[in-house]
C-alpha cells in the first residue's frame, strides 16, 4: 500500500553571509514540490540543488549524522532554534510540521561567542574551549569496571545521565535572550560532578569551566529558562542550579584556602 | 595580591559571582519591603498606632542610620552589578532574530531592567515625598496638623494629605505594579541563583513568588486606595 504523501510549496527567507566580517542579509528562495516526508535538512538539500543548477552559491549549513545525536545541525527557524518541534534537532524536524504556502525564516545561531562562518554555519569552538577547561576526568579510568565496584546512588546516576545527553549543539545559547552558555556548561559539570569518579576534581573543574565560559563573551543567565524549552535533549535548568551551588561552594573553599 | 583577595576579585568578576551578589542584595531588599509594608499597614489601626510606630523608628537614632546606610549599600550594589550584567548580556547578542520565538520567558522576566529603573525613580520620588522634601509643608513648624504635641511627626496626616492627590496615588500604584512584576521574577530567581531551588522546591517557590509579589502589591496599594476613596480620612 502506498503511503500518501503531499508536497509543499514554500517561501524561504534565508540568511546569507559571505564571511565572519561580511554584512549579512535575508535572501528569498522559493522551495517548490517539497515532499512533506523530507527532513528540514533534506528540504535545504533540494533547494541547494536548484541553486547549483542555476549556477548560484548553495546555502552553507552545518550537518553531520542526521540522526539527532551529533549536535552539528544548527539553525533558527522562525525565531525557534531547531524549529517548532520540542526535543528534536533540525535534522529530525520534518516538513509535515509546515503548511503549504508557509514563509519560513532561517537564520544562524546569533551570539557574539558564535561568529558566523558563512550563511547558517557558526563557529562553536567556544564550547570546545569550555570543555577543554575541565570537562573530563584526569585519571585513566580503564575499561568498564564491574557494575557494583563503585556504588552510585540511583538518583545521581539518573541526573548525571540526563546531563550527559547534551550534544553541544548550542541551541541553549541561541534560545537565551542573553546568549548565555550556562545550560551547556552546567550540563557538562553535572555530568561529571555528580559521579564518584568526578567528585575529587569537582571544585577545580567548576571554577575552570565557569571562568572559561565567562571569557568567551557569552551573556549571563537571568532565569528566563528559554534554554530548557529549546534544548533538543530536554536538559533541565536544574543543572544550572547545581552549577550555581557548586561554583558558590568552590569559590568559598578557594578563598578559604581549603 | 594575596590569594584571598585574588579569589574574591575573581568571584565578583565572574558571571555567577555577580548574579549571587544581585540575589543576596535582592533578598535583603525584599526583607525591607516586607517590614516596610507591615509598618505602613498600621495606618488601618488608627492615627495613634502608626504615629507611635513612626516615633519608635525615629528614636532608634544611630541604629536607624546603620539600617539606612545598609539599605543604600544594598540598593547600590544591586544596581551596579545588574547594570554590568545587562551590558554584558546586550553585547553577547548584537544581531536580533527576525522573529520572536519566546516559549517560556515571562513578561516580568524580560522587563526586569525596566521595572527596576521605574522602581528606582519611584524610590527617589518616595524619599523626596515623605523623608527629605520640605516643599509640601510636612516640615513647616507652622502647619500644626503635621506635628504631634511632643514634637514628632504626625505621619498619619502626612499620608492622608499625600495620597489625596490623585496623580500622586496613581504614580504610587504604577510603581507598586512594576515592583510586583519585578518581585514575581526576582523572588524565584534568588533561589535558583543561590542554588537552593531543588526540583522538589521549584513549584512551591514559584507559588510563593507570586503570593509575595501580589501580596506586596495589594498591601501597599490598599493605602492610597483607602485614602482616595475616603475610607480613611
Amino acid at each position: 500500500m502506498a503511503v500518501s504523501q503531499s508536497s509543499l510549496n514554500l517561501t524561504l527567507k534565508i540568511w546569507r553571509q559571505a564571511g565572519p566580517d561580511q554584512p549579512g542579509r535575508f535572501d528569498t528562495h522559493e522551495a517548490k514540490g517539497i515532499p512533506d516526508s523530507a527532513s528540514f535538512l533534506e528540504m535545504l538539500d533540494i533547494v541547494n540543488e536548484g541553486i547549483i543548477t542555476k549556477g548560484g552559491d548553495p546555502v552553507v549549513f552545518d550537518h553531520d549524522c542526521r540522526e539527532g545525536i551529533c549536535g552539528t545541525c544548527s539553525m533558527v527557524i522562525n525565531g525557534m532554534p531547531h524549529g517548532p518541534k520540542r526535543g528534536v534537532t533540525t535534522c529530525q524536524l520534518h516538513m509535515r510540521s509546515f503548511r503549504n504556502g508557509d514563509t519560513i525564516w532561517i537564520e544562524p545561531w546569533r551570539a557574539k561567542a558564535f561568529p558566523v562562518i558563512r550563511d547558517l554555519a557558526v563557529d562553536r569552538n567556544a564550547f570546545e574551549r569550555i570543555q577543554q577547561a575541565g570537562g573530563y576526568i584526569t585519571v585513566r579510568t580503564g575499561s568498564a569496571p564491574e557494575a557494583n565496584s563503585v556504588p552510585v546512588p540511583k538518583d545521581d546516576a539518573d541526573a548525571s545521565f540526563a546531563a550527559a545527553a547534551c550534544i553541544g549543539c548550542g541551541a541553549c545559547v541561541a534560545a537565551c535572550p542573553n546568549a548565555s552558555a550556562m545550560l551547556f556548561t552546567a550540563a557538562k559539570l553535572s555530568h561529571f560532578n555528580l559521579l564518584p569518579q568526578g567528585k575529587p576534581e569537582a571544585d577545580k573543574r567548576t571554577l575552570a569551566m565557569v571562568r572559561t565560559m565567562d571569557e568567551q563573551g557569552f551573556g549571563n543567565c537571568t532565569n528566563h529558562y528559554e534554554c530548557e524549552a529549546y534544548c533538543p535533549k530536554l536538559i533541565s535548568v536544574e543543572t544550572i542550579r547545581q552549577m550555581n551551588r557548586d561554583y558558590r561552594n568552590a569559590s568559598a573553599r578557594e578563598t578559604a584556602g581549603v | 595580591m594575596s590569594p584571598i583577595v585574588q579569589s574574591l576579585c575573581r568571584f565578583y568578576h565572574s558571571s555567577i559571582g555577580k548574579k549571587i551578589i544581585v540575589a543576596v542584595t535582592g533578598l535583603g531588599l525584599m526583607g525591607f519591603i516586607l517590614g516596610h509594608l507591615l509598618g505602613n499597614l498600621q495606618i488601618f489601626l488608627g492615627p495613634d498606632t502608626i504615629n507611635t510606630y513612626a516615633k519608635k523608628l525615629h528614636d532608634l537614632g544611630l541604629l536607624l542610620w546603620v539600617v539606612r546606610l545598609g539599605l543604600l549599600a544594598m540598593v547600590a550594589a544591586h544596581i551596579v552589578f545588574t547594570i554590568q550584567l545587562t551590558r554584558e548580556n546586550r553585547t553577547a547578542r548584537k544581531q536580533k532574530y527576525a522573529l520572536d520565538g519566546t516559549r517560556k520567558a515571562t513578561k516580568a522576566s524580560v522587563i526586569m531592567i525596566w521595572s527596576g529603573v521605574t522602581i528606582l525613580v519611584f524610590i527617589i520620588y518616595h524619599l523626596m515625598h515623605f523623608t527629605i522634601t520640605r516643599t509640601n509643608g510636612y516640615y513647616d513648624p507652622a502647619v500644626s496638623r503635621y506635628w504631634l504635641p511632643d514634637g514628632s511627626h504626625n505621619v498619619y496626616n502626612m499620608m492622608i494629605d499625600g495620597f489625596r492627590v490623585w496623580y500622586v496615588s496613581a504614580f504610587y500604584i504604577l510603581g507598586m505594579f512594576l515592583l510586583c512584576s519585578h518581585l514575581s521574577h526576582g523572588f524565584a530567581s534568588v533561589f535558583q541563583t543561590l542554588g537552593l531551588a531543588t526540583p522538589r522546591l521549584r513549584r512551591p517557590i514559584h507559588v510563593a513568588s507570586l503570593i509575595f509579589a501580589w501580596g506586596v502589591f495589594a498591601g501597599n496599594v490598599s493605602i492610597p486606595l483607602a485614602i482616595l476613596s475616603g475610607l480613611k480620612s
